[in-house]
């Protein structure tokens, strides 16, 4: 893995070219993707263009921006100008937006260099890829295994050195999870931090986009870029982007680190083993570790999975064959809507849909859709109540390393639970992340989440840091 | 809570979300469902009735733009991606005289 300010440093000083960099991920691309399939689609020609496009200008003298000549891959379900979008669904397959998403400007604008769209859960609903229509991405630390979901592709393209970053979409943990699965660090910024404009919506209070990268600098560096308020985008919250990368050496002497004592239960022993050793060396770091109590965690799994099949019901709503993707004939329009949607969906976004349309029909929405939202309440106060005592939370990102393909997928509760640790901070809309620290017992990798509350990411990053020192 | 959630429903619930599902994909929904439902009950236990819902998470209200003239999408690029476009619009099967 190459890392990203490396890169920018000899682009932007010219001891490298662009072109070169570029050349790099590619070949790595042409020899491992056909096994791992990480992406939908590998943008080579117009990657080479956009490279000799940063060489030309740092020759020539010009300014360069942030990302210089850094390969990033995107998740498939951001937009692209002109270039096939698909959110690994049938129903997308071909379609080629007609604007580009706030944050591939905002990569663009700052010299990076996009190699291609990445693999993902269909409509990044899922923890392991497997449920995207192209087949599933496999994780390149172990084949046998599954990358996590839903940006799993995104996450593998990272480990994989196919690029030195990526950009991935996360509602319950699909960036943190496959973070933590395939070795990378990846970020869940705060809701409303990073401009949503482009990203197609899975379950909009709860969807943020955010960084894969080899490490903790290379995450603060790109999130810099990404963040900011964005007029196209409602809930963008107006304000400026953190400044992140000044305080990563800032260590975390006198932090006050939350341990919850009723984390919920079903964590692989493991993983519990390396959680302790983070807390551990942010002790030996300076830091006080604080019992916290969060007693409304228990019931996040219920809220989430009321709540994100809810919206999902409604944004998803749009794909009916009239203004974009592929539609199947009928002789009526409702017949032509439901043959669409049948043939174009694949089995858990219909499950999702029927989930959530359940959840908000007459006569069921005071017992589910409406008590979700008032747990969702609970969880809040109850993050807030701790924040009072600590800075931060370490958990676990995942209650398991990278698991076997097929072993939970005939089950949607048991793949759900995969999320268990994750989904709270989005029910919250705090920011939280996942730094790879050291293996379980089968010699796959253990992510540690940090979390912190609403723009508490420089002290997320501090203690991100702190436990990549240590590990 | 209410009843466990029954095979007639799902179908009316795949009428409502527009997907046609058929006999035996409405049976195995119905039994995903059920079970899914079914662990959701843990919530049933808890007193809710004096906690505000929380329906989003960052307290913003009438985010407005200021009333300006602003560049929108090239119609022909939004009608080429369309399934069926004709004389500059989306163009659909007959909305009536079908049973619905």
């Amino acid at each position: 893995m190459q890392k990203l300010v490396e890169i920018v440093a000899a682009v932007s000083s010219g001891s490298k070219t662009a072109i070169a960099v570029v050349e790099e991920h590619l070949a790595r691309i042409n020899e491992r993707e056909s096994e791992i399939h990480a992406f939908n689609l590998v943008t080579s020609d117009q990657a080479r263009k956009d490279a000799a496009k940063i060489d030309e200008d740092v020759k020539s003298g010009k300014a360069v921006g942030a990302l210089a000549g850094v390969p990033i891959a995107l998740k498939d379900n951001m937009c692209t100008r002109g270039v096939e979008t698909t959110c690994s669904s049938k129903i997308l397959q071909g379609w080629k937006p007609p604007y580009d998403a706030t944050v591939v400007t905002k990569l663009r604008n700052a010299g990076a260099v996009i190699v291609g769209k990445t693999n993902l859960d269909e409509f990044a609903m899922g923890s392991s890829t497997e449920n995207s229509a192209f087949g599933p991405t496999k994780n390149p630390l172990d084949v046998s295994r599954v990358p996590g979901g839903s940006s799993g592709g995104s996450a593998a393209a990272v480990s994989a050195g196919f690029a030195a970053a990526s950009l991935g979409s996360d509602t319950g943990g699909s960036i943190r999870q496959p973070a933590a699965l395939c070795g990378v660090v990846g970020v869940k910024p705060t809701y409303g931090a990073v401009s949503r404009y482009g990203l197609v919506a899975f379950a909009s209070s709860l969807d943020q986009i955010g960084p894969f990268t080899s490490d903790v600098r290379d995450a603060a560096t790109l999130l810099e870029v990404i963040s900011g308020h964005d007029p196209m985008d409602s809930t963008s919250i107006p304000q400026p982007a953190t400044s992140l990368v000044s305080v990563l050496d800032h260590g975390v002497k006198g932090m006050r680190i939350g341990r919850v004592t009723d984390l919920p239960e079903g964590c692989e022993p493991d993983v519990l083993a390396r959680l302790e050793a983070a807390f551990d060396a942010l002790r030996v770091a300076g830091a006080t570790v604080v019992d916290v109590k969060l007693p409304s965690l228990q019931y996040c799994l219920t809220a989430y999975y009321l709540i994100a099949p809810a919206e999902a019901s409604s944004n998803l709503a749009r794909y009916d064959g009239v203004r974009y993707g592929n539609r199947v004939d009928a002789a009526d329009l409702n017949a032509m809507y439901a043959a669409t949607r049948e043939s174009g969906f694949g089995e858990e976004v219909k499950r999702r849909i029927m989930l959530g349309t359940y959840a908000l029909s007459a006569g069921y929405f005071d017992a589910y859709y409406g008590k979700a939202l008032k747990v969702r309440r609970l969880i809040s106060d109850d993050f807030a109540r701790a924040y009072k005592d600590v800075d931060a939370i370490l958990t676990p990102t995942s209650p398991s390393t990278a698991f076997k393909f097929g072993s939970k997928t005939d089950n949607p509760l048991a793949m759900y639970l995969c999320d268990v640790f994750t989904i709270p901070t989005n029910l919250a809309g705090h920011p939280a992340m996942s730094v790879p620290f050291g293996v379980g017992s089968d010699s796959m990798p253990v992510g540690i989440q940090v979390l912190a509350t609403t723009m508490g990411e420089q002290a997320m990053f501090k203690v991100a840091a702190e436990l990549e020192r240590a590990s | 809570m209410p009843e466990p959630i029954s095979k007639e429903t799902v179908v009316k619930v795949s009428r409502l979300a527009r997907l046609s599902l058929s006999p035996e994909q409405a049976e195995k929904m119905t039994t995903q469902l059920v079970g899914m439902l079914e662990h959701f009950r843990d919530i049933d236990a808890l007193d809710l009735s004096d906690v505000e819902p929380m329906t989003q998470p960052y307290p913003l209200n009438n985010v407005m733009r200021e009333d300006v003239e602003a560049k929108s999408l090239d119609r022909q690029e939004v009608l080429d991606q369309a399934p069926a476009a004709e004389s500059g619009r989306f163009r659909v099967p007959p909305t009536i005289g079908f049973d619905v």
